[in-house]
């Protein structure tokens, strides 16, 4: 439409030019909103680790302490709130927004406005839900926060903090989501199908699927228990009818999906950093994506496992427990898939291929206790003890998590351009995962032997001293390992070499673009010619992407403080549900509060946002090419 | 993004809201959108069917639906819908006088929808229905509330859609706003046909 | 050079963990030591899962150490290997091995779950008992014989015991470690469990089998503990009567009661034959082992207890009381004179 055009001619060259704090603040750029993620990520999983290193203190000996059981049970309810929703997702969603575009050749994401939407929302929840350590009390209702106890105890805040700022956090999630699917679905290069997606990005399309249903069924539970918590609802509360059991198949049937929201991007590094380090395409490729599927489809079928020893009765056990070993099916293929692409291949040490290969028979010993604890009857002696606890950290740990620290030393150059040290980092690598096998393998024994999970302390002279002191000391071999990380980013940061566009030999379209990218990403959209699209021109010789369009004119867009805003406006009307009814013994906060003044400040920023959003366009601006022309030269 | 110009041809077929990559990538994110609320809405009917018989003190459905009320709420929230479509047509046929019409009408519409659910949520305070009455009064809010959380929300939208169109005209930009706008108030409509049969004429029933 | 690494990793590693496994193991019972017939069953099963999913370790470890060993890069050779892109028959064997390994311990798994959904309260023999769980102590109620009492469940020898649990506040969890599996106590909702109860050993310290409150419940959960305390038919018959009797006390103990009918027996019965008011039922108080279902009934805890409860057991919720010492000895005294 010619209207159309003389639009884009008018406006679309007033680029806004952000410099400084207010750049990150305002960025819609994928790889800022990439790194922040990453940012904020590590910080959480910092904070939630320091949680874990205290709480192991406490469990080192016998009828100690180190901390009282108040205290023990807000950490350990952190630890794992933090780890899960403000740690570990975060870490992936940094990757993927990083990368994602990048091996799918496109110049952005979707929706850079809503990404960033996303981005600030998780940010500001997770602020939101820590500062409860500030404010009377860190929530205390365990991660999964089961009624009653989660909302008998009205004494202090913790478990508004813990429903409204995951609220919020969860939000920016779900954005994040619906971000990813739009990006893969539309915005892939020309002759990049779907069978030709790299593994890392099939994940992401999967887990961002899984996302899409099931934080909205979290989204539900946590308004449930706000209202019975702040507003007098009934859902829970049984004297007036109300279900405890409720909260529970609702969590789960979000809590089982998240499990493989958080493992499924890592088994997408996987099938990217193995293959990289093997010089040999991925075994199977098609069973490796149809088996992502099925694992993200059966995840939505087997919640109930969770609660074996709810009383639901024998037949729904029996049911569940089935639905459950059968997801060990796909999984093995992925386990012998890995096993066979680097079979007859050339493996490279380096620590990114040292976490992905060890990754393989850490996570085939959580997947085992997985299907141990399938078994019903059998868990009725598992269940909520320390068996459980090795088990899920035999998954989370051995393979999240190395899965993070994979991706970490394999994307860091492309994301940071600059190498991180390989001495260092095999050194972190073999401390991290000896503690970690340190710290959880014998806690398969002392979930035999009979130790209830989520305790402050246990009485001496019932044979668990010296494994849990052990535990402990591996806790503490981790630990040691990340400050080796750390040092290992400060020193790169300060002194690293700088990073080549493709320091692996990489397959895929990420290692085509120089470290870190230039801010569009490619000159030239890439035409894709096969599986491993990189790797392909490079067997024919071809230094790099052929292009499928000529040089013109590339459209981006602008950034803007909108979505910061509205996150801030959430985070203040959170504020305002929490302290509605709270005395301050204060007359101007008082005010503020119980007038619900703050309420009505906070969505008054987020609708007027929105509003502004809605009124006011902003169609970005072009990048010539005779700019582009420049910075070749 | 660059591929614009290239695509920009598809707007002759009529759709101008697909017109570009990003209007087309709002109208695909649109409909995850709406998956994701179908989870939302889902869980809230679960939660309601699993606590609706839990009255306790309080009066039962029986005592306080009354069908012809409801009806005249579903019919008038049901012709919205219609002339939402009509905006639509109209812009598909480039008429933006007809097709603002209809908009303001379906936003008129919108707003007596709320008024008759205000007047009904009194109406049952006032019989001892209250948010805290019971785990059936606390779940019927919930899921009706929710449900009239998202009208007002469309009521806004839609406003806010007419008050820049004279001012914007029709681009694909706005016409991807009108569109997307209509889906979300179709969307409602259908869930109050599901809130219509499980929670009212099932609650008559018993 | 790495590959020694790795295996030297392997044994060192190996052998931390058999140690630690047989420190930790104790003549104890346990799910892995089980002392009655349902933990019996249970076992197996475990045994059953352990030895399969050792199989399936074990594969995948030497198909790993082989891969490891064999298709390192070699210094100073870069060699572009053969890209396969798969190859169906090992794909479809690596599915179809897994899934009869799965129906092998699918089977017991689905039978033994309805095996213990029974409920056998019905039948003759069978010993009914309710359990109401509190924070954070355990209710239990013989309903069929009129008795009523708190934190030791005295059942007599090879008796199945069918529980109703149930919940007086937060969901708890009722597990007796060594004797079978657990079952929530929910609030609102009645469960059903049965267990069978292990013969009487000629140790007694081996017919008292640890009860724990395994779902997370708040400040006390960690110390949650119980007893089961198993007896011959005639000791329970003989527990059963004395339970009856209405509290008889000495002389001396005469001061105590006076304290105790002032300060607590508005939460504490003292009657076995009517549930406690709030607080657990002291009929028969003098005869058990542990004060706050974890400490030793001895003269000091049960004084500190009564000074302050919350110091003994984090979040109890019975108030602290203000007594002189003198009057504690007093209220110690009847204590241990309620049989």
């Amino acid at each position: 439409m010619a209207h159309s055009h003389a639009t884009h001619a008018t406006h679309a060259n007033t680029k806004k030019n952000y410099t400084g704090i207010m750049d990150w603040i305002t960025t819609v750029d994928h790889k800022k909103i990439g790194i922040l993620y990453f940012g904020a990520g590590l910080f959480f999983f910092l904070l939630a680790g320091v949680e874990a290193l205290l709480l192991r203190i406490q469990l080192m000996f016998p009828m100690n302490d180190f901390v009282s059981a108040q205290t023990f049970n807000e950490l350990f309810t952190m630890h794992g709130t933090t780890m899960l929703f403000l740690a570990a997702l975060p870490l992936f969603y940094g990757y993927m927004n990083y990368i994602i575009p990048l091996q799918i050749g496109a110049r952005d994401v979707a929706f850079p406005f809503l990404n960033a939407l996303g981005l600030w929302t998780f940010i500001f929840g997770g602020i939101l839900l820590n500062l409860s350590w500030f404010l009377g009390g860190a929530p205390d209702g365990g991660w999964t926060g089961y009624p009653t106890l989660s909302t008998f105890n009205t004494a202090h805040q913790g478990m508004d903090f813990y429903s409204i700022g995951l609220q919020i956090a969860g939000i920016g999630t779900l954005v994040g989501a619906i971000n990813f699917l739009v990006t893969i679905i539309n915005m892939r290069a020309p002759g990049m199908s779907f069978m030709r997606l790299p593994l890392f990005t099939w994940a992401t399309f999967i887990t961002s699927a899984l996302i899409l249903f099931a934080f909205t069924a979290l989204a539900i539970d946590l308004i449930f228990m706000t209202f019975d918590r702040l507003f007098s609802a009934r859902f829970f509360d049984v004297a007036y009818g109300g279900n405890p059991i409720l909260w529970q198949h609702i969590f789960w049937i979000f809590g089982h999906p998240e499990v493989y929201i958080l493992i499924l991007p890592a088994f997408g590094i996987m099938s990217e950093v193995i293959p990289t380090f093997s010089r040999k395409r991925l075994f199977g490729y098609s069973s490796m994506v149809f088996a992502l599927a099925l694992i993200g489809f059966l995840g939505f079928m087997v919640w109930a496992h969770h609660m074996f020893t709810v009383g639901m009765g024998a037949f729904a056990n029996a049911l569940f427990a089935i639905a459950t070993m059968l997801i060990a099916v796909p999984t093995g293929i992925k386990v012998f898939n890995w096993l066979l692409t680097m079979w007859g291949g050339s493996i490279r040490f380096t620590t990114a291929s040292l976490f992905a290969i060890s990754f393989v028979p850490t996570f085939v010993m959580g997947g085992v206790t997985g299907v141990m604890l399938a078994s019903a009857p059998a868990d009725y002696q598992y269940h909520d003890t320390y068996f459980v606890v090795a088990h899920f950290h035999y998954v989370i740990v051995g393979g999240s998590v190395f899965g993070i620290f994979a991706a970490l030393f394999y994307w860091w150059p492309k994301m940071f351009g600059k190498m991180l040290n390989e001495t260092l980092g095999k050194w972190f690598f073999w401390i991290f995962s000896i503690g970690f096998h340190l710290t959880f393998f014998v806690q398969h024994f002392l979930g035999l032997d009979g130790m209830p999970r989520r305790v402050y302390t246990y009485l001496p002279g019932q044979g668990w001293d010296l494994s849990n002191l052990v535990s402990s000391i591996g806790a503490y071999m981790m630990g040691i390992g990340v400050i080796l990380l750390l040092i290992n980013v400060v020193y790169t940061i300060r002194k690293g070499p700088d990073a080549p566009a493709d320091p692996w030999d990489g397959r895929t379209m990420e290692w085509t673009v120089s470290s870190p990218s230039p801010l569009y990403n490619f000159k030239q959209t890439p035409l894709v010619r096969g599986l491993d699209a990189f790797w392909k021109e490079k067997m024919d010789g071809n230094k790099g992407m052929t292009p499928a369009e000529p040089l013109q004119p590339i459209h981006m867009p602008n950034g803007s403080i909108l979505p910061f805003l509205m996150s801030l406006g959430l985070f203040i009307a959170g504020f305002g549900f929490i302290y509605k009814d709270y005395d301050f013994n204060n007359a101007l906060m008082n005010g503020l509060f119980n007038n619900y003044i703050v309420i009505y400040a906070g969505l008054l920023m987020l609708f007027g946002s929105m509003a502004t959003r809605c009124l006011i366009d902003d169609p970005g601006y072009y990048i010539q090419p005779e700019e582009l022309k420049e910075e070749e030269a | 993004m660059s591929q614009t110009n290239a695509h920009s041809n598809t707007a002759l077929t009529g759709q101008l809201e697909r017109a570009t990559l990003e209007g087309r990538n709002k109208i695909l994110g649109f409909w995850l959108f709406l998956g994701a609320e179908t989870v939302l809405f889902g869980t809230l009917f679960a939660a309601y069917l699993g606590l609706r018989h839990q009255v306790l003190d309080g009066p039962t459905p029986q005592e306080l639906f009354s069908l012809p009320f409801v009806a005249l709420m579903t019919a008038v929230l049901l012709v919205s819908s219609l002339t939402s479509v009509l905006a639509v047509q109209a812009m598909h046929r480039g008429n933006v006088k007809v097709m603002l019409r209809w908009l303001i009408v379906t936003v008129l519409l919108g707003f007596t929808f709320l008024c008759l659910e205000i007047y009904e949520f009194n109406h049952y305070v006032a019989l001892g229905h209250t948010f805290s009455t019971s785990a059936f009064s606390s779940s019927f809010y919930s899921l009706v509330g929710f449900h009239g959380a998202h009208v007002v929300i469309g009521v806004v939208w839609i406003t806010l859609v007419i008050l820049q169109m004279p001012r914007k005209g029709l681009t694909p930009v706005t016409a991807n706003k009108v569109y997307v706008a209509s889906l979300y108030w179709h969307y409602i409509d259908v869930i109050w046909v599901f809130i219509f049969s499980l929670v009212y004429l099932l609650g008559r029933v018993g | 050079m790495k590959h020694r690494l790795f295996s030297g990793r392997a044994a060192a590693l190996f052998a931390a963990f058999m140690m630690l496994l047989l420190a930790g193991c104790s003549d104890r019972p346990s799910p892995i030591n089980p002392a009655a017939p349902v933990a019996e069953e249970q076992f197996k099963l475990i045994l059953l899962s352990i030895g399969i999913m050792l199989i399936v370790c074990t594969v995948v470890f030497v198909l790993f150490f082989i891969v490891l060993v064999r298709f390192r890069e070699k210094p100073g050779e870069v060699k572009i290997p053969k890209q396969v892109e798969g190859n169906h028959k090992l794909e479809i064997t690596w599915t179809v091995i897994p899934i009869l390994l799965l129906l092998i311990l699918a089977v017991p798994t689905v039978a033994l779950t309805f095996a213990l959904d029974e409920n056998h309260s019905d039948v003759e023999g069978t010993l009914n008992v309710q359990v109401v769980a509190h924070q954070f102590w355990w209710e239990f109620n013989y309903h069929d014989l009129g008795v009523y009492t708190a934190q030791e469940l005295v059942v007599p020898e090879n008796t199945r015991v069918q529980f109703t649990l149930d919940s007086a506040d937060v969901i708890h969890s009722f597990w007796v470690p060594g004797i079978g599996g657990k079952m929530d106590t929910n609030p609102g909702i009645t469960n059903h469990m049965y267990l069978d109860m292990p013969a009487v050993q000629p140790d007694p310290d081996k017919n008292i089998y640890v009860g724990k409150c395994a779902e997370y419940c708040g400040e006390g959960h960690a110390l949650m503990d119980f007893k089961v305390k198993v007896v011959t038919q005639d000791e329970f018959n003989a527990w059963v009567d004395s339970m009856r009797q209405p509290v008889q006390v000495s002389e001396a103990a005469q001061r105590g009661e006076e304290l105790f009918a002032a300060n607590c027996i508005s939460c504490h019965a003292i009657n076995g034959e009517q549930p406690s008011p709030s607080g657990p039922n002291l009929k028969g108080y003098a005869n058990r082992d542990l004060v706050g279902g974890f400490r030793p009934n001895e003269t000091q805890w049960v004084k500190e207890w009564i000074r302050s409860p919350k110091d003994v057991k984090p979040g109890a919720t019975m108030p602290a009381f203000n007594l002189s010492e003198e009057e504690l000895d007093a209220l110690v005294q009847y204590l241990f004179e309620l049989r």
